[in-house]
């Protein structure tokens, strides 16, 4: 988490001459039930002209599965970025997945959005599974996902 | 060292493998069973393009097209229940009707691979399969080490039935259980990262992509080359998204095609480590291969039987207690050393007997296994070892140090020695170890008490017969009245006595006893087999050929009166209705093979009795031939009648009788003479030989067979080794 601080504080800190003042946000993810074994998720986030900004989180540790996180693959290719330090376990079916990211201020509100790609063996793949916008107004509120998230909400 | 850790590691992981090999057994079905339910795609030879194409044609907004290692194909789909996956034709692109990913299946995949715990899971897995492998590795040397060497793998196995069960067992289903084992292993390891499946995670999208207005799917060219049957995946661009391309992952590796341009972009082959991983993968599930994942189904079974039988084979061996020894003293202060080299347990047993009647002659006993054996004996005037020999002729697990430290034993003047071995005649290193460690006591300098001696299958008048010589050398009375711990017995009661041979010294008598009940200790006995009779509570049990097998519903043996014979006398005496206590003995290198082949059976006096039990089950009518010899027709000529009876049905093919105390005097190696030719043609077409009788007579008839033999270059040696010359000698 420290490392992803680090970058997003240089990458802001071009736009924000002052202090930048940053906030935790707490994306929430919870899972339909399903029949199969653990999903694998990709939870990263785009900037307002809709290119990738940076990875959030990826559920679940085998990497030759994260070829059917197919929006996050494309979104990521590009920067080069490695995901070390930001991956855990996969999610099985029913729970819920609950990140903690420390997002700059100036990134509320500014048509960022938080996007959620999953994929479950045996189970199909979901680009864009459910997206939410990175906004105040969206606090506490919640969407609903068209592959196998039941819900997405975003709260800080 | 190899039978311990197999047993012990075995009997640790029993309840593991077991599982695995139920759970891996349930799982060899699914590729059978799907390779039944997809249609046929023999000749398929339709490429990517095409059914891509008729694909999205006909459902809306295909997500992805997939070909499962069954062959069938599936295509996900947004419909109106969302996300949804159907199985396809592959000729036209129509739908066959909704797939969904079976739930039993699933629950037993992720059972086999981590119990539902996670990497916990798969690391007792891995364990469990690493466990598979040293089993396997260790049981085929042990096997090697039974049967004499590994040119002689094949062999027919010796010993008791759950012995060879487990020997037949394992020796078929090796195989595919180093192959299971190992592949499991092998992906085990690919999970925890310490070899590599060769994937780098995903392929990165290509940088450049065409853009705008999409071709055809089937007039793009890349995916055109690709045929069906190389296909594993092709995902669609998101409907409307004119920058995205295809991903495609064949059978040779993985890349991307321009949605306009038709062309393939950054494609990856597949790396050796991919390769190698997808063999491993296959060779461990049998995924699209339904035959195969028969056979590993059938290994699977087959473990799960090597499980139980293993425990059945440690269970009889540790059933036998290591008896208890009053007045073991240290081998410093003794002045008699026994030590003891012990397969099972048998042979404590007599070591126990020699012990207390040492220590009864008032010597200071110290007995020990012979690996115990020390540098010095301060006291010590007399070494007795009592050695069993393992199948291959070599030391006993007890044993195996005794011969290196023999070369440091400190020899003292005084002191002699005197080797007794114990085995089974019917193996062919009999008493093996027993001699090399005679001849090794000689060369270090040792002076003799007595010769080496052999004893045959625990033979307890043998031990006495030894005991009262050694006693003599020793000045010394050993009454080694041995009482073998044997197991428990049942009643058995006499319902028919046939008598022959009054007119002579040895009456004979054949007596069909009744079987007990169930309850009452009834066990299962085939002919050939022995019982083994308790005349008295401290006398060793006295061995008789079963002429009956458990299917005959009854008990019969044959019992010729020895002079002073205390259990034949009692047999003798016998009048129905009486009752004997008596148990069996299972005697499985004394049968025929379970094929069709010759049996050429030959047995003088009560010899007869197994060949009678043969004869009375052929009801195959397998060729069965008797020689056979009596002292005189009108006296002893036992199974006269029956011996018609079954020629009739021809159940006994044919054969010849002699008889030694008529007029024209002739033995049954005389008869054996007369029928040469027939008995080597019998030889080469695969016939087995047995024989049963009296140690003189086994003798004359081995020189005889010897001499048939001869013009064909073999011997009796020969065939006893591809198991084709059985004796049951008394």
């Amino acid at each position: 988490m420290k490392k992803l601080i680090t970058i997003l504080l240089l990458s802001t800190a071009l736009l924000l001459p002052r202090a930048a003042i940053a906030r935790d946000v707490i994306i929430t993810a919870e899972l339909k039930s399903y029949r199969g074994p653990g999903a694998y998720l990709a939870v990263y986030l785009t900037k307002p002209d809709g290119r990738y900004d940076s990875t959030l989180w990826i559920a679940g540790e085998k990497q030759k599965y994260y070829g059917h996180l197919r929006g996050w693959v494309r979104a990521v290719s590009r920067s080069g970025e490695s995901v070390d330090g930001l991956t855990g376990a996969s999610v099985g079916s029913g729970r819920t997945l609950n990140i903690t990211a420390n997002l700059s201020d100036a990134m509320i509100d500014a048509g960022y959005q938080i996007h959620v790609d999953t994929a479950v063996e045996d189970g199909g793949e979901h680009t864009n599974d459910a997206v939410v916008s990175l906004s105040k107004d969206n606090k506490g509120m919640t969407v609903g996902g068209r592959g196998f998230i039941r819900s997405l909400s975003v709260s800080m | 060292m190899f039978r311990i850790s197999h047993t012990y590691l075995a009997l640790v992981a029993a309840l593991f493998v077991s599982f695995m090999a139920i759970t891996g057994s349930i799982l060899s079905l699914e590729p059978v069973i799907s390779w039944s339910q997809a249609s046929s795609t023999n000749g398929l030879n339709g490429s990517v393009a095409e059914l891509a194409n008729s694909v999205s044609g006909k459902f809306s907004d295909p997500q992805k097209l997939i070909r499962k290692a069954s062959g069938a194909f599936l295509v996900y789909y947004y419909g109106d229940a969302g996300l949804t996956a159907d199985h396809v034709d592959p000729l036209s692109g129509s739908s066959l009707g909704i797939y969904s990913p079976s739930d039993v299946f699933g629950f037993v995949t992720e059972l086999h691979r981590s119990f539902f715990i996670g990497d916990t899971g798969r690391l007792i897995t891995g364990i469990t399969a690493s466990i598979m492998v040293f089993l396997s590795l260790t049981g085929l040397a042990l096997l090697a080490k039974r049967l004499g060497g590994w040119r002689r793998l094949l062999r027919q196995p010796q010993g008791p039935a759950q012995q060879t069960s487990h020997i037949k067992i394992g020796r078929l289903s090796i195989l595919l259980l180093v192959v299971t084992a190992l592949s499991g292993v092998w992906m085990s390891l690919v999970n925890f990262d310490v070899l590599s499946d060769g994937s780098t995670g995903y392929v990165p999208f290509p940088e450049f992509v065409h853009g705008g207005e999409p071709t055809a799917i089937d007039g793009l060219v890349a995916l055109q080359g690709i045929n069906l049957g190389d296909l594993r995946e092709l995902v669609f661009p998101v409907a409307g998204d004119v920058t995205d391309v295809f991903s495609i992952t064949t059978a040779s590796g993985s890349g991307y095609v321009d949605q306009v341009t038709g062309t393939m972009l950054s494609f990856i082959p597949n790396s050796t480590w991919q390769k190698i991983y997808q063999a491993v993968y296959t060779l461990h599930t049998g995924q699209g291969y339904w035959w195969y994942a028969i056979l590993l189904g059938v290994g699977a079974l087959g473990t799960l039987f090597l499980v139980y039988s293993g425990m059945r084979v440690w269970w009889q061996r540790t059933r036998l207690p290591i008896p208890k020894l009053a007045n073991n003293i240290s081998d410093s202060k003794a002045d008699v050393i026994i030590l003891v080299a012990s397969q099972s347990n048998t042979t404590w047993g007599f070591a126990a007997t020699l012990h207390k009647a040492l220590v009864k002659n008032g010597h200071r006993v110290s007995t020990a296994p012979m690996n115990n054996l020390q540098r010095v004996y301060p006291q010590a005037r007399h070494l007795f070892i009592l050695a069993a020999t393992s199948g291959d002729g070599g030391a006993p697990d007890n044993a195996d140090k005794f011969l290196t430290k023999l070369e440091m034993l400190n020899v003292s003047p005084g002191m002699q020695f005197a080797v007794l071995g114990f085995g089974d005649r019917s193996f062919p290193k009999y008493c093996g170890f027993a001699g090399d460690v005679d001849a090794a006591l000689q060369a270090r300098g040792l002076r003799r008490l007595h010769n080496l001696f052999e004893i045959d299958r625990s033979s307890a008048s043998q031990f006495a017969e030894w005991g009262d010589d050694v006693g003599t050398s020793m000045n010394a009375l050993l009454a080694l009245d041995h009482t073998p711990i044997h197991p428990k017995t049942a009643g058995y009661v006499l319902i028919d006595r046939h008598d022959y041979g009054h007119k002579h010294e040895t009456p004979k008598v054949i007596l069909r006893f009744k079987l007990p009940n169930i309850l009452n200790g009834r066990q299962r006995f085939e002919a050939g087999d022995l019982i083994g009779i308790v005349s008295s509570r401290n006398s060793a049990p006295r061995f008789y050929s079963l002429a009956s097998g458990y299917a005959d519903g009854f008990l019969e043996i044959c019992v010729s009166k020895h002079p002073g014979g205390v259990c034949s006398g009692l047999l003798h005496e016998l009048k129905p209705g009486d009752r004997i206590e008596g148990f069996i003995r299972e005697n499985p290198q004394f049968r025929p093979h379970a094929n069709m082949k010759p049996v050429v059976m030959i047995g003088a006096g009560t010899g007869i009795a197994p060949f009678a039990g043969f004869l009375r089950g052929n009801t195959r009518k397998r060729p069965m031939y008797l020689y056979w010899g009596g002292r005189d027709p009108a006296n002893d000529f036992l199974y006269e009648k029956n011996l018609s009876e079954w020629h009739a049905d021809n159940r006994l093919t044919g054969g010849k009788i002699a008889f030694s105390r008529i007029a024209q005097k002739q033995y049954v190696q005389d008869k054996l003479l007369e029928d040469a030719a027939f008995i080597r043609t019998a030889i080469a077409d695969g016939a087995q030989v047995m024989v049963c009788g009296g140690v003189a007579m086994a003798r004359d008839v081995r020189t005889v067979i010897n001499d048939i033999c001869r013009p064909m270059g073999i011997n009796h040696e020969m065939l006893k080794q591809d198991g084709r010359f059985l004796e049951d000698v008394y």
